[in-house]
């Protein structure tokens, strides 16, 4: 971003005009900003979610957090939903993009039909890939079967489950990073690659000391959003699984949701919204030092 | 040889094209074939009838929830749009102390999962007696993607929108908010249609939300009717199947039709961010 220069002309006075954006901000801090920190003090508490009264019980739900067996699948999942999709759509993203950036025919007809799943409610996407995995008359234990192999229950299967919603969460939203890394891709200037080809490199070479390095803002953008994107996973999982069977494929998002509403458990659900928050600030602000530690160096 | 690998991409890209429309293929066949045909979900039913479409149509409460996904829709983006231009204003003109920090509150929300603000807002929309309103479900989507609007606006108006035009028109004795909406707003429509297209996407499609403040089955929305009647027909997934197919349509055909702006939003919003 450039920075403009400060006008040299001395100011009177420094005028904010804040009441230009006093809605904004009173919008974002009763709905976001008010109720987040209101969870944080909740979390110290044992309220069920609809008493008037609550006590106060110190960090008894945070020790009570550390010693469930439960957290750490959770956090499992949460991880493994968020570092998983991060690295598949950016790769199969950036695959797609320097593809689809050569003069090839299909070049829209793909792009549309790799994007259109964005589009789509991943409530309504976890439905279709419901259709694909259920046991009986699924798409997958039909064409199984029409090859002669025993059915599958993919969606019972508490190994594979998590693996299932994290490749339906990268085919709904690698259209994202495949557009962010086309647009990449083509503010490049083609000269950088006619003077490579006169120095004779090679096309590895050239993507990894030209490609890869111009790209880094791309990758920023692309990274930051799926890390957060995959780590608040719910719609999905809910949809295909429910979360089950069991804990077996809860993200923090599902669990927080059933501790609240099935449980009664309001004051717990808070302690594991609170570890959430910390685990996706810790990730999104690690890939951003990263990443653009990465472009400084470019 | 040229010639040969610019066939093999093409194949390629043939390929990953069919693959990524199997989900969609699947939908289709399941949403035609009638309760009872256990027959793969391959192919394609050797009879032709919308039966499972007007079923779902009438059971399902498409309709309504179509209108009320209109409504929070719409009313969500013109706050976004009205609000979050005007925000951004003085962010991108005016790099005072107080402006620099604001900016931040706005971006430190950006990673604040909203999910972890829903649970204390539950019992504070409760007891403001705005639970099952479409006004919660407006103003809730609109704070939510407020700071991407922000974030939007003020990276536009920073770098394309001249100075020189504000500052003759101060000359000329305009006021800020005259200046703003009669010479800055109207070279906002690039940046406006990014803001619209991303944030309306994602509004529209939103369940979580939804789940938590729309209950009452006169403000559903379509993923929340689309949640229930799934419940309800687990085991005869052709009206499911039918009902997804109804209410992805508006979004899908507006994407076919503004295919374009969807795309150039998506990517310019990414490059100036």
């Amino acid at each position: 971003m450039a920075q403009t220069k400060a006008s040299a002309k001395p100011v009177a006075k420094e005028n904010s005009m804040w009441w230009m954006y006093l809605p904004a901000v009173l919008l974002v801090t009763i709905f976001i900003a008010y109720p987040f920190f209101n969870g944080v003090r909740i979390s110290f508490t044992d309220w069920d979610g609809f008493s008037q009264t609550s006590n106060f019980v110190g960090l008894d739900q945070y020790v009570r957090m550390f010693t469930d067996p439960t957290t750490w699948t959770v956090v499992r999942n949460t991880l493994f939903y968020g570092i998983g999709s991060t690295i598949l759509q950016n790769a199969i993203g950036l695959g797609y993009a320097l593809l689809l950036n050569k003069s090839i025919k299909m070049r829209t007809v793909t792009r549309t039909i790799v994007y259109l799943p964005v589009i789509v409610s991943p409530l309504i996407m976890g439905y279709i890939f419901y259709l694909f995995f259920a046991f009986q008359n699924g798409a997958l234990n039909d064409g199984l079967m029409f090859f002669g192999f025993d059915p599958v229950n993919a969606l019972g299967n508490t190994t594979w489950n998590p693996v299932i919603i994290m490749l339906v969460n990268v085919y709904q939203f690698v259209g994202i990073a495949m557009i962010i890394y086309l647009a990449g891709l083509q503010s490049i200037s083609k000269d950088y690659y006619e003077a490579a080809n006169i120095d004779g490199a090679s096309p590895w070479q050239q993507f990894r000391n030209i490609t890869l390095p111009l790209l880094a803002p791309s990758i920023t953008i692309n990274v930051v959003l799926n890390v957060i994107g995959g780590l608040k996973l719910f719609d999905v999982i809910v949809a295909l699984t429910g979360g089950g069977p069991g804990n077996a494929s809860q993200s923090s998002s599902t669990f927080m949701y059933s501790l609240y509403f099935s449980r009664q458990d309001a004051g717990y659900a808070a302690t594991q919204g609170v570890l959430i928050a910390i685990i996706i600030l810790i990730l999104s602000l690690l890939a951003l030092w990263y990443f653009k530690r990465k472009e400084i160096e470019a | 040889m040229r010639q040969f690998k610019i066939i093999m991409l093409s194949l390629l890209a043939l390929f990953i094209t069919l693959l990524h429309a199997v989900p969609f293929y699947i939908l289709i066949t399941t949403a035609l074939k009638v309760q009872g045909d256990f027959s793969s979900r391959w192919t394609l039913p050797d009879y032709f009838t919308l039966e499972n479409f007007a079923i779902a149509w009438e059971q399902a409460n498409l309709g309504p929830a179509m209108i009320n996904s209109v409504l929070i829709t719409g009313g969500a983006a013109l706050l976004l749009i009205f609000f979050g231009s005007m925000a951004a204003y003085p962010l991108a003109r005016k790099n005072t102390k107080l402006n620099k920090g604001v900016l931040v509150f706005f971006i430190a929300i950006m990673v604040v999962p909203p999910l972890t603000a829903l649970v204390p807002l539950y019992q504070f929309v409760v007891d403001i007696g705005m639970l099952n309103t479409r006004t919660i479900a407006v103003l809730m989507n609109a704070a939510a993607f407020m700071p991407l609007a922000i974030f939007l606006y003020s990276g536009f108006i920073r770098s394309t929108i001249p100075k020189e035009l504000e500052e003759a028109a101060r000359i000329d004795g305009a006021s800020t908010l005259g200046i703003f909406f009669k010479i800055v707003f109207p070279l906002l429509k690039p940046v406006t249609a990014s803001v619209l297209i991303v944030a309306c996407v994602f509004i529209w499609n939103d369940y979580q939300f939804a789940i938590f403040f729309l209950q009452d089955s006169a403000v559903q929305t379509l993923t929340v009717t689309m949640d229930s009647y799934f419940t309800e027909n687990q085991h005869n997934l052709g009206l499911v199947a039918a009902a997804a197919m109804i209410a992805m349509l508006p979004m899908a055909l507006m994407f076919l039709v503004l295919q374009r702006y969807f795309i150039a939003g998506l990517a310019s919003g990414a490059v100036k961010g």
